[in-house]
């Protein structure tokens, strides 16, 4: 009964996701204008592809946030994976409502009032701002998207296996490396490359939490875009469009290929029993 | 910080010991010292980074503007004792709060705040209802693809897509320029620095917040009852709300929650795309604190932007425990 769409269904689909991408299109059409002008087109052109390299304030900026980055979102897909299995695999302990709500509030938590309370965190304890007050706060909000991407993996998690593993004898560490982890490595996956681009993206809490030498690229990007809508911004954003999406598309064809080699297996392993 | 680390350490050195522990008899041992490790390390981190910090503002809040580094002077410091914290508490003011009583800049802010954000937040029902409908409804195998591509938009930079639509937006910007092309309209729209540029920015913002968990319900749905009452004679837009809508609750609570509260604390958008008549809390929040480094006035602003946002937060995560239990 799903094998057609009615009429208002497409006209739903072609609208939203034309609402969704148009804007993204326009950006990055507009990065090739030859024209100062962004509204104008002046033909196509690569020069603000050109200039940005030799823009070094926007280099290091760049340089800062992925190095911010990658640190962040090692360090909160650890903590995330712990908090997820906390959260699943263990449903009564001391304090768990706080420990829920503190992963769950965190989730839509206003961001200036995240960047206000942990700039006074750092202040309150003597820390000097600057690449490490940033990389500890985008841990401490990136961990917490980790935990519910974690933890919806775990929760259709087949628990036999590791009953299995631990009958055999292996320890509970060893079962969680061995056992565990591999089944619920797409999700860990996934959680790493959604704190990454999370924090790629941050504006408001670097803003709060950076301190002088650790700019970061939103926090250039914006003080730009204050100035006024310039071509060589429409050129960072599209590079930084296509890093993403070319990161996105690879990690769903790479786990797409995988599921399709389990099943094979899966099928493989039936027969030969049969 | 210092606190945070040693309890890593310490949690792995646990954590170490239970797998050494494991073999044999010292099995169970080796569970409760991994169930510590797992629960332990990140709740202190949160403790630490997330929860005490409102404390700290909350302090803050309650201390007086100072021309100074940090600028305002501390108040209930705990290096004079019990006699200290006492004189302390004679101390604190509340006079930040006062000044936010006040003066009507503060209270419009929040009042015009809830309202463009629950505004927005049904207009964003609005849109991604259908989209998340008939999505629901496209054939199985063409459904990843459509989920794919609300969640793509996601992973892009937040920042990058509230720009987007400066270009467009502006008086000589592209949307006013095909209008006029069209023979719509003869003068430009004044969109941008309006409401209405806000709303436009928080609805293309947080629509996937919105598809996203009304997708989930819905497709989860038995959509042969849809048949069965049309069947009965029951024409298909009272079939949708008498039987559709109220399915999807779950859906429509969550992603309502999911934009709503976000969005009474939004920055970014109301100050690239709001102009400067518009008035939002987070955006005086943030004025407060790089304009005017005042950072008492705008630490009290947080805690009462915390207070209104509190009872949503709570009821977000009553329904995603709940969600979580219907999983299991």
């Amino acid at each position: 009964m799903q094998g057609k769409l009615s009429r208002f269904n497409v006209a739903a689909l072609v609208l939203g996701f034309a609402f969704l991408y148009l804007p993204i299109v326009l950006l990055i059409v507009y990065s090739f204008n030859a024209s100062r002008l962004v509204t104008v087109w002046g033909g196509f052109s690569t020069r603000w592809y050109v200039a940005l390299f030799s823009n070094q304030g926007l280099l290091d900026a760049a340089w800062v946030t992925a190095r911010v980055a990658f640190v962040s979102a090692t360090v909160a897909t650890v903590l995330g994976t712990l908090a997820a299995l906390a959260l699943t695999r263990y449903t009564r302990f001391r304090g768990r409502f706080l420990f829920s709500g503190m992963v769950f509030a965190p989730l839509v938590m206003p961001e200036v009032i995240t960047g206000l309370s942990l700039l006074l965190l750092f202040v309150a304890v003597g820390f000097d701002r600057g690449f490490m007050t940033v990389t500890l706060a985008h841990i401490t909000f990136t961990m917490c998207f980790v935990a519910v991407v974690v933890q919806s993996r775990l929760i259709s998690f087949d628990r036999s296996l590791e009953e299995a593993a631990q009958d055999l004898g292996a320890t509970p560490t060893r079962t969680f490396f061995q056992v565990t982890l591999p089944v619920i490595m797409p999700a860990v996956v996934a959680g790493w490359m959604l704190a990454f681009t999370l924090s790629l993206d941050d504006l408001v809490i670097a803003s709060f939490t950076s301190g002088p030498g650790a700019t970061t690229l939103p926090m250039k990007i914006y003080s730009q875009v204050r100035l006024g809508v310039t071509p060589e911004i429409n050129a960072v954003c599209t590079i930084l469009i296509a890093i993403v999406t070319v990161g996105v598309l690879a990690a769903a064809i790479v786990n797409k290929r995988r599921d399709v080699q389990r099943q094979r297996d899966e099928q493989a392993a039936q027969q030969a029993e049969a | 910080m210092a606190r945070a680390i040693e309890t890593t350490t310490g949690g792995e050195a646990a954590a170490r010991a239970g797998a050494q522990a494991g073999e044999g008899p010292g099995t169970r041992l080796a569970a409760a010292l991994a169930s510590r490790f797992v629960i332990l390390v990140p709740y202190l981190w949160l403790l630490f980074f997330f929860l005490v910090p409102f404390g700290i503002v909350f302090k803050i809040s309650l201390s007086h503007t100072a021309i100074a580094m940090p600028p305002y002077t501390p108040v209930l410091g705990l290096g004079e004792g019990l006699a200290g914290l006492f004189a302390g508490l004679r101390e604190l003011s509340f006079e930040n709060y006062l000044w936010l009583v006040d003066d009507a800049l503060y209270l419009n802010a929040y009042v015009s705040s809830v309202v463009i954000a629950a505004v927005s937040t049904l207009l964003t029902l609005v849109v991604g209802y259908p989209l998340a409908y008939a999505m629901a409804r496209a054939p199985g195998s063409l459904r990843p693809v459509l989920l794919m591509l609300v969640i793509l938009p996601f992973w892009t930079s937040f920042l990058i897509r509230v720009y987007a639509w400066i270009g467009i937006l502006k008086p000589e910007g592209l949307l006013n320029q095909f209008l006029m092309w069209v023979g719509v309209i003869d003068t430009p729209l004044l969109i941008m620095n309006t409401h209405t540029a806000i709303f436009i920015g928080i609805v293309y913002s947080y629509l996937p917040f919105m598809v996203l968990p009304l997708y989930a319900t819905l497709e989860k749905m038995d959509f042969s009852l849809i048949e069965a009452a049309q069947d009965l004679g029951c024409p298909p837009m009272s079939a949708f709300w008498k039987i559709t809508f109220p399915l999807s609750l779950p859906g429509v609570v969550a992603g309502c929650l999911l934009v709503f509260i976000p969005a009474v604390g939004e920055f970014v958008i109301p100050d690239l795309l709001g102009g400067s008549q518009t008035l939002m809390i987070g955006k005086t929040l943030w004025n407060e604190f790089f304009a005017n480094r005042d950072w008492p006035v705008a630490s009290a602003v947080a805690i009462i932007l915390l207070l209104i946002l509190v009872l949503p937060i709570m009821f977000f995560q009553r329904a995603q425990a709940r969600a979580q239990e219907q999983e299991r």
